[in-house]
């Protein structure tokens, strides 16, 4: 594993995400920044895809289920070459193919359309359980909210999961510890998450979801483990790498036009230390 | 393709035609929600179990997983009672199956009355009115065991998403083996010129067909359409009675609102007003009791069907 080459990669995704919402104006910059390294392990050392391909029957499946982080989810997209980078400038715009929340129905490269949170963790285990059924050895990753993690879906899927011992099945939470409201901790707590599932019966690991060490080691133990399935609590910042956005309770969604991404791109390249 | 004769349960009829499609298709893939017994999805899940998912009392996770093994190139077919199958995943069924383009067959059991002593908290009146607003959906109501085997054959052949009503216990013989059914097309069991009575599903075809009986003592000459495919509503038939008989009375196990009462007119309302009325549960809440006691509180019965028709004529 290159971690320099995955930071700089991560450094490009972090940049477009910004460059993308600046250009419409306003967007889920919270949510999408806080998986960004998520998203470049995966994309750039994990997944077994084709991005020339993007449905080829034996890949393996990535799964957005907290959908509105789409605009960095297509940001990775797009820098593995699945639709061309002037796409991003069409983010929300009439008639694009990029929407705000994942819609396989309109993008390349997106394994299943999510929005209505809890039901991209329910088709995730679908997808798994298909994968099983034909017999593919492919793994299904699907990563889900803190904030998600409220809807009694999850939880029904969570039973399941572990029920069907779905051993190809990789779930992250992305634990950035605040939804639209503000702290998840004020809205509805998701205290002892870790505990939760490890009562529900899955392989739990608790790692720092912006280090690609941590992260690698966590998914290759996950797919060592094939009782059952896993899950992998990132905890991470919530618009991590906007730094307009870090800290402040409102940065689910936030309005900045393209002047204020430029600057806070600077701003992270000189926090990276990159020029 | 089977003769379904032998089939004394509608619940039969149902997995007699899913098993025997599980049979031929390898993509053929059956989830219930702790119902398997009501249903008899166990007999799928003794021949088929590397393809049987018994998702317990959590539809809405079903219907996702569901959604999730369609686009893995699989075809569920998922069931539980009508209520749950309709009021509790209606956001999964309309967002990651019709929003996502992705294609369940979801049965729903026990619609209307047929919940009898589960109750009025298991009565599925608004189940129809529910899933047609997803854009695509076929919903079928079939009236006997011959032309739900088929249509269930014929709605995997479809391969859009749908939802199929249906009666569990009790059985109607009506089609005989070789009848022409096909889906999206009402069957005409009488071609009368008074009145119109258009029925959808088991419980409204019995009830009409008794109707005919007691109208034609009165010499009154009217058509009856099975009408077992809800949507797409089949506007030519409908359309075609309509010229003839001047006047529509639609009987359905549900509600009026959404319904496919309303639905009817709409149509008619569009290309050709006629004089209409209807037998369905109105505002009404559901309540426990027997088949007959239901039938006879919610109107469902040849005599209040005839004189619904009767008066339509005056």
């Amino acid at each position: 594993m290159d971690v320099k080459n995955l930071k700089q990669k991560a450094l490009e995704i972090r940049e477009m995400t910004i460059k993308e919402i600046g250009h419409f104006g306003a967007g889920h910059i919270g949510g999408s920044m806080s998986i960004v390294e998520l998203l470049t392990y995966l994309y750039y050392h994990e997944l077994r895809i084709d991005p020339k391909n993007p449905k080829k029957e034996d890949r393996d499946r990535f799964v957005c289920s907290k959908g509105h982080a789409g605009p960095a989810v297509y940001a990775a997209l797009t820098s593995k070459g699945y639709f061309p980078e002037e796409w991003l400038l069409t983010l929300n715009q009439g008639g694009t193919k990029l929407p705000s929340h994942c819609d396989m129905t309109k993008t390349p490269g997106i394994d299943f359309t999510c929005g209505s949170l809890g039901q991209g963790f329910s088709a995730a285990i679908g997808i798994a359980l298909g994968q099983r059924i034909q017999k593919q050895d492919n793994n299904t990753f699907v990563v889900i909210g803190d904030g998600e993690s409220q809807e009694g879906q999850i939880w029904e899927g969570a039973e399941t999961a572990a029920q069907w011992k779905l051993g190809n099945l990789i779930a992250f939470t992305d634990l950035n510890k605040q939804q639209l409201d503000g702290y998840t901790e004020d809205v509805v707590s998701m205290d002892n998450i870790d505990t939760r599932w490890l009562g529900f019966n899955w392989h739990v690991q608790r790692i720092n979801g912006h280090n690609f060490r941590e992260l690698s080691l966590a998914i290759e133990k996950a797919k060592a483990v094939t009782d059952r399935p896993s899950m992998i609590i990132m905890d991470t910042v919530k618009s991590y790498g906007f730094i307009p956005g870090e800290g402040i309770a409102a940065n689910h969604s936030i309005a900045f036009d393209e002047s204020v991404a430029e600057k806070a791109i600077a701003e992270l390249r000189e926090r990276e230390g990159v020029n | 393709m089977r003769d379904t004769i032998d089939i004394s349960n509608m619940r039969d009829a149902v997995m007699a035609a899913i098993n025997d499609l599980a049979a031929e298709n390898k993509d053929v893939v059956m989830l219930d929600a702790d119902l398997a017994s009501c249903l008899g999805s166990t007999s799928f899940q003794e021949k088929y179990p590397e393809r049987f998912f018994n998702c317990g009392i959590a539809e809405a996770n079903m219907v996702g997983v569901g959604a999730g093994l369609s686009s893995m190139g699989l075809t569920p077919f998922a069931h539980t009672f009508g209520c749950f199958a309709s009021r509790r995943t209606f956001d999964q069924f309309f967002l990651s199956v019709g929003y996502a383009n992705q294609v369940i067959h979801l049965v729903g059991s026990d619609p209307g009355i047929t919940a009898q002593l589960n109750g009025g908290t298991h009565m599925p009146f608004e189940d129809i009115a529910l899933m047609r607003q997803v854009p695509g959906v076929v919903i079928i109501d079939p009236s006997d065991a011959q032309s739900m085997y088929e249509l269930i054959r014929q709605v995997y052949e479809n391969n859009k998403p749908s939802y199929i009503r249906s009666a569990r216990k009790g059985v109607t013989h009506r089609y005989p083996v070789g009848t022409k059914i096909e889906l999206g097309k009402g069957i005409e069991l009488s071609k009368g010129k008074d009145v119109a009575i258009i029925a959808t599903g088991q419980t409204m075809v019995d009830a009409a067909s008794g109707a005919l009986a007691l109208l034609k003592e009165k010499n009154i000459d009217a058509t009856l359409v099975d009408l077992h495919t809800v949507r797409p509503l089949d506007t030519a038939l409908i359309e075609e009675v309509a010229k003839r008989c001047k006047r529509i009375l639609v009987c359905e196990n549900g509600r009026y609102s959404g319904g496919v009462g309303e639905m009817i007119a709409a149509h008619m309302a569009k290309v050709n007003p006629v004089k209409m009325d209807f037998v369905n549960v109105g505002e009404r809440f559901g309540e426990v009791g027997k088949l007959d006691y239901l039938s006879k509180t919610f109107g469902f019965t040849a005599e209040n069907i005839a004189k619904k028709a009767e008066a339509l004529i005056k």
